[in-house]
């Protein structure tokens, strides 16, 4: 668990050395135990993800908030549990 | 000669890749075969074999100026659809070095014209395009006028490649006649030269004869008459000032021959390919679950149709319909040689991910087309059930 900024507890989803599509897989797995309003972080190395992550939530109705950097400066992609 | 691969049977399989390259348009094969015995001596000579080739080269020019619409001195045979590009936009720039050296392009454009903007000396902006993919003449009016500097040269594509969408070249032409200094436009007509007619607006354009059923290695270099275009590679004393190297006539003719033979029926062909494009984005948006197709459904190239898959590695998509018989292109990462996602498909913001293009050859039938997609809901069902999702 970090704190991103302006933003409540994140939880972190370490995608790290995970090519395309399997953020996006871990994603959809992870996101039925977040709580509706709760927001996760994709934590991804992969290009793609940028993308991706922003185009799943635009297709699945829930709220994508942009990127920052965890600790280890890797992008992460912050996604918000809409409904 | 063992060690040599033999073509396999092409019978038996459905070749959906007409972009990526089509297969040599029979109205090409037996001119090229002709050409090859006819057209074989140096067409700068005076002897009577080199009057033959020189006669078949113009020949060649002047079949592709009239099916195309332009002067016959305004075009060029390049090495390929590539070399046009390099040549066409670099040589445009040069021709531009007193009024400026930015390059503004789409953000969507072939990566032929991205690769010329990195090595040309000058600076080269993105400008970003719709959820379609398209550039809007308004965004170029406002980068030019936001450019803090002269602009050279503006880059836009006559259709995209990767998804189809037909670019505005006539109203961003015009929006760039608005604006001071006559900002020519570059045009990369390799997607859609043949298939569609050319637009109005462009100062320079390139294209390529294998996307159109032409051999392969041979590209088309248009720079309009009046325009002030200089050639950014060393010169030749040859017939044609713009290129460089030994012609291949049989290779040109071979071209002419087939774009003549497209054009001449792409009335028709269009509209049926047309139709078997709508039958796919219906069947796909409706029978195939979390599916973005992209690109303008309507103002479109007429044979290519793109979308991706929610969960589906396009490698695997891939080899999946190909050994069941059906080849197509995908923009997906794990398909590119960089691994990096498709810039297209990026600059639209749509997934990258599961993605397919599937263009149609000029002779793909509804039959095949049928077949294929039964094909591609059960390979993409199977890939999703093994992820579990």
């Amino acid at each position: 668990m970090t704190t991103g900024p302006g933003l409540p507890e994140v939880r972190e989803l370490d995608c790290r050395g995970m090519r395309c599509p399997l953020p996006v897989i871990e994603l959809a797995r992870a996101f039925p135990d977040l709580e509706v309003g709760a927001v996760l972080a994709v934590v991804s190395t992969d290009a793609a993800a940028r993308v991706d992550v922003a185009a799943w939530c635009r297709m699945r109705g829930q709220e994508y908030l942009g990127e920052d950097l965890a600790d280890d400066g890797t992008p992460r992609h912050l996604v918000r549990r809409l409904h | 000669m063992s060690d040599v691969p033999r073509p396999g049977s092409a019978d038996q399989l459905v070749y959906l890749d007409a972009a990526s390259s089509e297969r040599l348009h029979p109205a090409a094969r037996d001119v090229l075969s002709a050409a090859l015995d006819a057209g074989y001596a140096d067409p700068r000579r005076l002897h009577g074999p080199a009057r033959s080739a020189r006669l078949l080269l113009d020949n060649a020019r002047e079949a592709s100026a009239a099916a195309l619409g332009v002067r016959v001195d305004e075009l060029s045979f390049t090495r390929s659809g590539t070399d046009a590009v390099h040549r066409g936009l670099l040589g445009l720039l040069a021709g531009r070095t007193r009024a400026g050296s930015l390059l503004l392009h789409s953000a969507v454009e072939h990566s032929a014209v991205l690769h010329a903007a990195e090595w040309s000396r000058g600076s080269a902006t993105p400008l970003p395009v719709d959820a379609v993919g398209r550039l809007a003449p308004d965004v170029v009016r406002a980068a030019v006028r936001d450019s803090g500097q002269p602009v050279a040269v503006v880059a836009c594509q006559s259709a995209n490649h990767e998804v189809g969408t037909l670019q505005p070249v006539a109203a961003i032409a015009a929006a760039l006649g608005e604006t001071p200094g006559e900002i020519p436009l570059f045009m990369d007509a390799c997607a859609s030269m043949g298939r569609v007619p050319l637009p109005e607006g462009w100062a320079v354009a390139a294209g390529s004869a294998h996307k159109w059923g032409g051999p392969g290695g041979v590209g088309v270099l248009l720079v309009r008459k009046g325009v002030r275009w200089r050639n950014p590679y060393p010169t030749d004393d040859r017939i044609d000032e713009r290129v460089a190297g030994f012609e291949d006539v049989p290779a040109a003719l071979a071209a002419a021959a087939a774009l003549q033979a497209v054009v001449a029926s792409r009335d028709e062909d269009s509209a049926r390919q047309h139709a078997l494009v709508d039958t796919v984005r219906t069947f796909v948006a409706r029978e195939i679950p979390d599916v973005e197709v992209v690109g303008d459904p309507d103002d479109r190239l007429p044979h290519l149709v793109t979308f991706s898959c929610l969960y589906v590695d396009g490698e695997v998509l891939v080899r999946g319909l190909d050994r069941r018989g059906f080849a197509v292109a995908s923009g997906s990462a794990c398909t590119s040689s960089t691994l990096a996602p498709s810039h297209v498909l990026a600059a639209m913001g749509v997934l990258t991910h599961g993605n397919l293009r599937v263009s149609l050859t000029r002779d793909t039938t509804p039959a095949q087309v049928e077949a294929f997609l039964v094909a591609l809901r059960e390979v993409v069902a199977g890939i999703r059930s093994e992820v579990g999702l």
